[in-house]
């Protein structure tokens, strides 16, 4: 007979351990983000103590924010086209085709992601400017350098996740196609396509938030004349100290962001663990395979262009080769333009990096349990998704809206946090944490649940059959994922840039002080610095992409 | 007509497929059979165009298919599974290969092929709802809606149970030879390959060890292994084989070349009461073991000067110890 409270009391153990597992993350979550946030909102709709509407909705019938949306709205649709009708080959190639040298083109194709957003647009500049090896095409602060520069970032987010579902798609359907007469186009478009299309979906709408809350790009390739609702927050706020419409458009952005995560969720599956499929081997490249690798070898040359040209200024001080750029980054410039020298920024960078990352770890890996957790009621799974989906929020917030948020309820009584050296990190570790937590779910997800309940019938603990079922399979992508997050927080500058003392400032913001000061000198320092930040998070990146975690920057 | 002349297929150097010789009639129902990794995969994909030759050719009616893409060469593929597009529902399923060609008033013929399989008005079902049976029945209508020249079938009833792999393998066999489709299916299941074919091509180790038709190839295997592949539970040789073929009723056939005899699990009758009839043919041994099934009484019996065999019981069920006398079924014998 059933013991009469048993399932009561089972469930009621499965919710207080759901609740123990997330209290740090949500803790975290609600004074560094949520609080921040709620403080930029509250500034701007609450102005002098109350709310005033009637504030947000002039803003946004300026006819500036206007064109500041509708600039968002379609460089970001146009750039997300572009990314995906390129990924799309590229994912191909380098998922199902078999050649020397692709596991260093995937790496590389990866490497652009976490990419520091400063860097790139240093290096697209140094492209597209006057005198520049493209500087005839008169590109510069035009929307085409705009969505080049957001096409750069984004194409490895289509093509991870694309090319990772391409991978493991059972090759047999589209066999019996082909057995059925259909040309390989046409298995293409009514076989494969259709399966892949959950994740084109996912990457599509993941680069499109990510082009739509673009900061950094945005800020050195626009100019002046074409500003993001990013740009835009960015401006209201540290130039014209608009708080309501910065907070205005805040809510706009978090308004489209949640829409956007809410699809994409939707159609993000993990593939059945209980299911086997016949994965074909990748074949060696034949004929047929000539347009995809025409695309190919057009992106490759696309992503090394501005990189390239990026190297060769950096060597080059009064017309010829030298490496006087670099050994000026243990100085602070000419004319005083740094505080502290550049290799100490770079040191600061390195520690600011591994807090990040171990706090990001820390708070991932518990998201990850509590999202993947098999859920024993209607009301657990409930608070699973909600939670997965609050742990996400992050990723599309402007991290300019959370960097200013942070100064206006942190930076005073009764939380002044200004000088707490974790500040950065944490706020860096928020942006990173939606990445970790991609990153872990499908490979917790992927885990056949059974396996785990078999080691529970042989006498395992939950403790032990963590120990037993998960961490085996959980080492790799935790270490790619720490490695990852690491890359991203070397490069991160929206929120930092808000964050950051004087005197101890990360090498993104070294970058753009020196950009932003005059002299040849400093110019050139500013480049120099460019390239070791972009050397350390490539270097970063090829190790993560060593461990073959699939998950990787894959939606 | 399809031929397959010294076809070998290697895996990185690795040989899948060695120096196959095969030869499909029109019209004809031929099963691969043969343990698995045997190559038997790779010589249907390699008929299908989906692996490369190392070495020997492929011909229809005597044109080579080499350089023929899969979608070009008009064999339809049948997988263990199925593989429905998941995406499509049943008729869109059935359907696919009409619509590659435009073919005109294709819902009729949809219903028509549905009909053929038992399964009209699963017209607008999704894959996902139907059972694993009804699937390979989809999965044959959309093969034969493409006018296939000649079927493949990958273990087409594997992956069912018991009871609807019976029942699905005599439709099977009754569309196909209704629809006189010239057909190579490979099976590991050597009831599955009875049940459907005409000829068997038997396949160990990447090479073919024997073919004809599906009553030659059960009475006489060309070797041990391949009799115990089919299922004859024991082969003897030497001495035991002697006695064994000394006591079969009457000399229908001539000793193998090998001197070996296989025998099936129900190939010796035993009998209690007869044990000590001066005169009568047989064996004489010793229960070892007594099981009763649901068809018959399963025996191990020591039999003097033999060893250890298997029998079943003629009446009643013997205890360990008894004696009994074996009579042998000669249709289940087989001379290697």
């Amino acid at each position: 007979m059933r013991p009469p409270h048993g399932p009561v009391r089972v469930r009621a153990r499965g919710t207080l351990t759901l609740i123990g597992l997330s209290a740090l993350p949500l803790a975290v979550l609600t004074v560094f983000f949520l609080l921040p946030l709620g403080g930029m909102l509250a500034r701007g709709l609450w102005p002098d103590g109350e709310l005033a509407p009637r504030a947000v909705l002039d803003v946004l019938s300026r006819p500036r924010v206007g064109r500041v949306v509708w600039f968002t709205a379609w460089s970001s649709a146009v750039a997300t086209a572009i990314a995906v009708a390129v990924g799309l080959p590229v994912a191909y190639v380098l998922y199902r085709l078999r050649f020397r040298g692709r596991a260093v083109l995937r790496a590389a194709v990866l490497v652009p992601f976490v990419m520091p957003t400063v860097v790139v647009g240093v290096a697209f500049r140094q492209l597209l400017r006057d005198g520049g090896p493209l500087g005839a095409l008169g590109l510069d602060h035009t929307p085409v350098a705009v969505i080049a520069g957001l096409v750069f970032f984004n194409v490895a987010v289509v093509v991870r996740t694309v090319g990772a579902a391409w991978e493991g798609l059972d090759s047999r359907p589209a066999e019996a196609a082909a057995a059925l007469g259909a040309t390989p186009w046409q298995v293409f478009r009514t076989v494969t396509l259709p399966t892949l299309r959950p994740a084109v979906v996912a990457a599509a709408s993941v680069v499109f938030l990510f082009c739509a809350t673009a900061f950094g790009v945005v800020l050195i390739l626009g100019g002046v004349r074409y500003a993001s609702v990013e740009t835009e927050i960015y401006l209201l706020t540290t130039v014209i100290r608009d708080l309501p419409g910065a907070a205005a458009l805040s809510l706009v952005q978090l308004a489209a962001v949640t829409v956007l995560l809410v699809v994409a969720g939707r159609t993000r599956r993990v593939a059945d663990p209980t299911v086997t499929r016949h994965v074909a081997d990748p074949r060696r490249p034949g004929r047929a395979d000539a347009p995809q690798l025409v695309v190919m070898t057009v992106f490759a040359a696309f992503l090394s262009a501005p990189i390239g040209a990026l190297v060769v200024q950096s060597l080059r001080v009064d017309g010829a080769w030298s490496l006087g750029h670099y050994r000026a980054l243990g100085t602070t410039g000419s004319e005083g333009a740094l505080v502290v020298p550049a290799t100490q920024a770079l040191a600061n960078s390195l520690q600011t990096a591994i807090d990040a990352t171990w706090i990001a770890l820390l708070l991932g890996l518990l998201v990850s349990i509590v999202v993947t957790r098999r859920s024993r009621s209607r009301t657990e799974r409930h608070v699973r998704s909600v939670l997965d989906a609050v742990f996400m929020l992050p990723l599309g917030v402007s991290a300019v809206t959370i960097g200013f948020g942070f100064l206006v309820t942190l930076g005073r009584e009764p939380l002044d946090l200004r000088t707490w050296p974790l500040l950065v990190p944490i706020a860096q570790a928020l942006v990173a944490l939606p990445l970790v937590v991609r990153t872990l779910v499908p490979v917790l997800q992927g885990i056949d649940d059974r396996q785990r309940q078999a080691a529970a019938s042989l006498g395992a603990g939950p403790l032990r059959s963590l120990l037993v079922v998960d961490l085996p399979v959980m080492w790799r992508p935790t270490l790619a994922a720490a490695g990852f997050c690491f890359a991203i927080s070397l490069g991160e500058f929206g929120a930092t840039s808000f964050l950051t003392r004087a005197d101890h400032p990360t090498l993104p913001v070294v970058i753009v002080r020196l950009l932003g000061r005059p002299g040849e000198g400093n110019y050139g320092m500013a480049l120099a610095a460019s390239v070791v930040l972009a050397a350390t998070t490539a270097l970063v990146v090829l190790l993560v992409e060593r461990l073959r975690v699939r998950s990787v920057g894959r939606w | 007509m399809l031929e397959l002349d010294a076809v070998s297929v290697h895996y990185d150097g690795v040989p899948a497929l060695s120096d196959a010789d095969v030869r499909i009639e029109d019209g004809e129902v031929v099963a691969v059979l043969g343990p698995s990794g045997c190559g038997k995969s790779t010589l249907l994909r390699a008929v299908a165009g989906l692996e490369p030759l190392s070495a020997g050719r492929i011909t229809w009616d005597g044109a080579d298919l080499a350089g023929v893409p899969t979608h070009r060469r008009g064999f339809a593929l049948m997988f263990q599974d199925g593989q429905l597009f998941a995406h499509l529902s049943v008729a869109a399923n059935v359907g696919y290969a009409l619509r590659l060609r435009r073919v005109p008033d294709r819902a009729r013929r949809v219903a028509d092929l549905l009909d053929l399989v038992g399964l009209a008005g699963y017209a607008d079902r999704l894959p996902g709802t139907l059972s694993g049976g009804e699937r390979q029945r989809v999965a044959l209508a959309r093969s034969m809606a493409a006018a296939p020249r000649a079927l493949l079938l990958d273990e087409p009833l594997s992956a069912l149970d018991a009871a609807l792999r019976e029942r699905l393998a005599s439709d099977l066999r009754r569309i196909l030879t209704e629809s006189g489709t010239t057909t190579l299916l490979v099976t590991h299941d050597q009831e599955e390959a009875f049940a459907l074919a005409d000829r068997l091509v038997v396949l160990r180790g990447g090479r073919v060890v024997q073919q004809g038709s599906a009553r030659e190839v059960w009475a006489r295997p060309v070797d041990a292994e391949t009799a115990l592949f089919l299922g004859y539970a024991r082969v003897l040789d030497g001495e035991p084989a002697r006695r064994v073929l000394a006591a079969l009723p009457q000399r229908q056939a001539s000793p193998g070349t090998a001197g070996q005899v296989a025998l099936r699990r129900s190939a010796l009758v035993a009998d209690a009461t007869t044990v000590d009839a001066p005169g009568a043919a047989g064996l004489v041994g010793a229960v070892v073991s007594a099981r009763a099934t649901p068809d018959a009484v399963r025996l191990v019996v020591d039999v003097e000067g033999v060893g250890v065999l298997d029998a079943v019981s003629a009446a009643g069920v013997p205890a360990p110890g008894d004696r009994v006398r074996l009579r042998l079924d000669a249709a289940r014998v087989a001379l290697l």
